[in-house]
């Protein structure tokens, strides 16, 4: 009997091997490489010394970088800003929808990630050309006399964030309205709240867990999606993941490490400020 | 006759799979507790949410104090409800529950303040205000609830199964408690169970519901001593339902025959059989006399089937044939002494059975 336990017991270790070689190996091991990396120095054609030294931080405090990082947090807050305004009433909305209409616009939603984003992207970039689809209609139906320009603004790198994003927004506030007990709302109504009134005193509070989650799932990939600003922006204005990339392309593997820790830090922040404000068992992945 | 607090006008209400309810008025006077009994899919529910104004009737109007607020939205109503699950706001504790009603009117802090301690006074929760609805017991919650819905003082108080959730002794406490708590405010009451010995227990008056229609109206003993359908006596307490057709009509009563035996009967108010029609008598256990002799009016004779001793009465089968037996009891101080198989004779005085239209299969 024992034997047996035990040998079940050995069995079921060994089951979760692949998942620890595989966090060891990918994330332990190549975020130690990262780390380790960032305290080197550059090597005078490729690859590195193996010279320790604190500069590339120090480096990382110049206002050159800073600008970078702090342009970044604003694309980032900006994007996280629109996703909430239009996607927790999206969430909303779809929870409240009878399940035939629900399950279309699941699918709706879904559907986009059966295609690479990077070439959903190269979608937005037609679209938004000087003789592309959307100044050609613009034209015609004569509401502007010029093509507008579109493509590389800020505008538009927003838009690509958010449209990238907004399933993540969208998602967890459908789970946290769905399992809403609406019972408690038409309490607040019975109680004399409006339902503007009620909607914030009380679906709102009870359905923010779902709502922060969505922020940090915007939040912390709208950091580091670099190819999106060099499509739609035309990296006209540099952003920290884009920033990575330059640097990597450069060979300056140091500067690259360190700039990439320290967004790890700035994603890491944001967690904590999450959990610290009580973030629930739904985002348990972190 | 004082006017009504709230008047129910033919309401009918479709959700589209055919009428809930079923052209109902009812006239609530001020003060009363009013009991909606029925089933589950009576439409008591329903009503008690077109009350509240979360529900619109698909036809039909409702009066509160004379005005119809049949349009209104629940937060223009003068009525406040204690849900069947509390759905107390988890996210609060118990002071801000309470005073979440009076926040919307922007009363004063002070003014809340006091309201509020004197509602949980009144519901023995004083010292509860910093708990959180997950910290407390089903029936605290419950308390809650109910201090959360009166402490707006409503002209109606409506109160959807209440205790449903309660365990039986817990129940029977708040029971009391409730009615206690009824006759101090003096605030019209209208209350939802499917537990008929719930609303007997509580109830000023009794609306007996049955597939979206008023069955019978009454007082908890008006409605259990004289039912007016075969549905109102069934579903109200323990009855010997005699299904027979009527054979004769006298000055003296209406002879019904049930199963081969000719039974004595006494029309009702509403209910006048003439010869060959279907009735049923609705006969209570308890008042089903047996003996070994024919006196006080037992004339019938039966045959003990069986006897079983259970809470302190004693429930005894006659066989009045092979198709008829009737369930007696008593109380076990007068435990009979009868065996198995023995004949008796059976009797029951005819004003304590009354005479029903045997119609339950239509309703049903």
């Amino acid at each position: 009997m024992e034997d047996q336990q035990r040998r079940d017991l050995r069995f079921a270790r060994l089951l979760k091997l692949p998942m620890y070689l595989w966090t060891i190996v990918f994330v332990f091991v190549a975020l130690l490489y990262v780390i380790g990396l960032s305290f080197l120095s550059r090597g005078e054609v490729v690859g590195v010394t193996g010279e320790v030294t604190l500069s590339n931080y120090a480096r990382l405090a110049s206002p050159d970088y800073l600008k970078v990082l702090l342009q970044s947090l604003k694309l980032a807050a900006l994007t996280t800003l629109i996703c909430i305004v239009v996607g927790y009433p999206f969430g909303y909305l779809m929870a409240r929808l009878n399940p035939m209409a629900r399950s279309v616009v699941m699918l709706l939603i879904i559907v986009p990630f059966w295609t690479n984003a990077l070439i959903r992207i190269y979608g937005w970039r037609i679209l938004f050309l000087a003789n592309g689809p959307l100044n050609t209609l613009l034209l015609s139906l004569g509401l502007i006399k010029e093509p507008l320009k579109l493509l590389y603004t800020d505008g538009a790198v927003l838009l690509g964030m958010v449209y990238a994003l907004i399933p993540f927004m969208i998602l967890p506030t459908f789970t946290t309205v769905d399992k809403l007990d609406f019972s408690v709302v038409e309490a607040a109504r019975d109680l004399g709240a409006s339902p503007l009134y009620a909607f914030f005193t009380v679906t709102v509070p009870l359905t923010l867990a779902g709502l922060m989650a969505g922020c940090v799932l915007v939040f912390i990939p709208s950091m580091g999606l670099f190819f999106l600003n060099d499509l739609l922006g035309g990296s006209k204005s540099v952003l920290a993941g884009g920033l990575i990339q330059q640097l990597i392309n450069s060979r300056d593997l140091p500067m690259a490490a360190a700039l990439s820790v320290l967004l790890l830090a700035v994603t890491g922040a944001v967690i904590a400020v999450y959990r610290k404000l009580g973030g629930s068992g739904d985002m348990s992945m972190f | 006759m004082s006017e009504p607090i709230l008047r129910l006008d033919s309401l009918c209400k479709d959700f589209g799979e055919g009428l809930v309810l079923n052209d109902l008025s009812l006239d609530i006077l001020p003060g009363e507790f009013l009991t909606l009994l029925g089933p589950s899919g009576c439409g008591k529910t329903t009503t008690l949410r077109i009350i509240a104004g979360l529900e619109r009737p698909t036809s039909g109007r409702v009066f509160l104090e004379g005005a119809d607020v049949t349009g209104l939205p629940p937060e223009k109503r003068h009525v406040n409800t204690v849900f069947q699950n509390y759905a107390l706001f988890p996210h609060m504790n118990v002071f801000q529950n309470v005073a979440y009603g009076l926040r919307v009117l922007k009363i004063s802090k002070q003014e809340q303040r006091e309201r509020v301690m004197a509602a949980l006074a009144l519901v023995r929760l004083s010292g509860y205000e910093r708990r959180m609805p997950s910290q407390l017991s089903g029936g605290q919650k419950q308390r809650v609830a109910i201090a959360r819905a009166v402490v707006l003082q409503p002209k109606v108080l409506l109160l959807d199964e209440p205790l449903g959730a309660l365990d039986l002794k817990l129940r029977q406490d708040m029971q009391k408690e409730l009615k206690q708590l009824q006759r101090q405010l003096g605030i019209t009451f209208v209350y939802i169970t499917h537990d008929q010995e719930e609303a007997l227990n509580m109830s000023s008056r009794i609306v007996i519901m049955h597939g979206g229609r008023i069955e019978q109206t009454g007082t908890p003993e008006d409605v259990y001593e004289h039912p007016r359908t075969l549905f109102a006596a069934d579903f109200i307490g323990q009855s010997n339902l005699l299904h027979g057709v009527v054979t004769a009509i006298s000055s003296d009563g209406i002879t019904l025959d049930v199963e081969g035996v000719s039974l004595p009967a006494l029309p009702s108010d509403t209910f006048r059989p003439a010869v060959g029609e279907r009735a049923a008598l609705c006969l209570r256990p308890q008042r089903v006399r047996y003996g070994s002799t024919a006196q006080h009016g037992m004339t019938l004779r039966g045959i003990i089937r069986s006897k079983e001793y259970a809470g302190g009465m004693q429930h005894t089968q006659i066989a009045l044939n092979d198709r008829f037996t009737l369930n007696a009891v008593t109380q076990s101080a007068e435990l009979d002494s009868y065996a198995l198989g023995s004949e008796v004779y059976v009797g029951w005085s005819i004003r304590h059975a009354p005479l029903v239209p045997d119609a339950l299969g239509e309703a049903v």
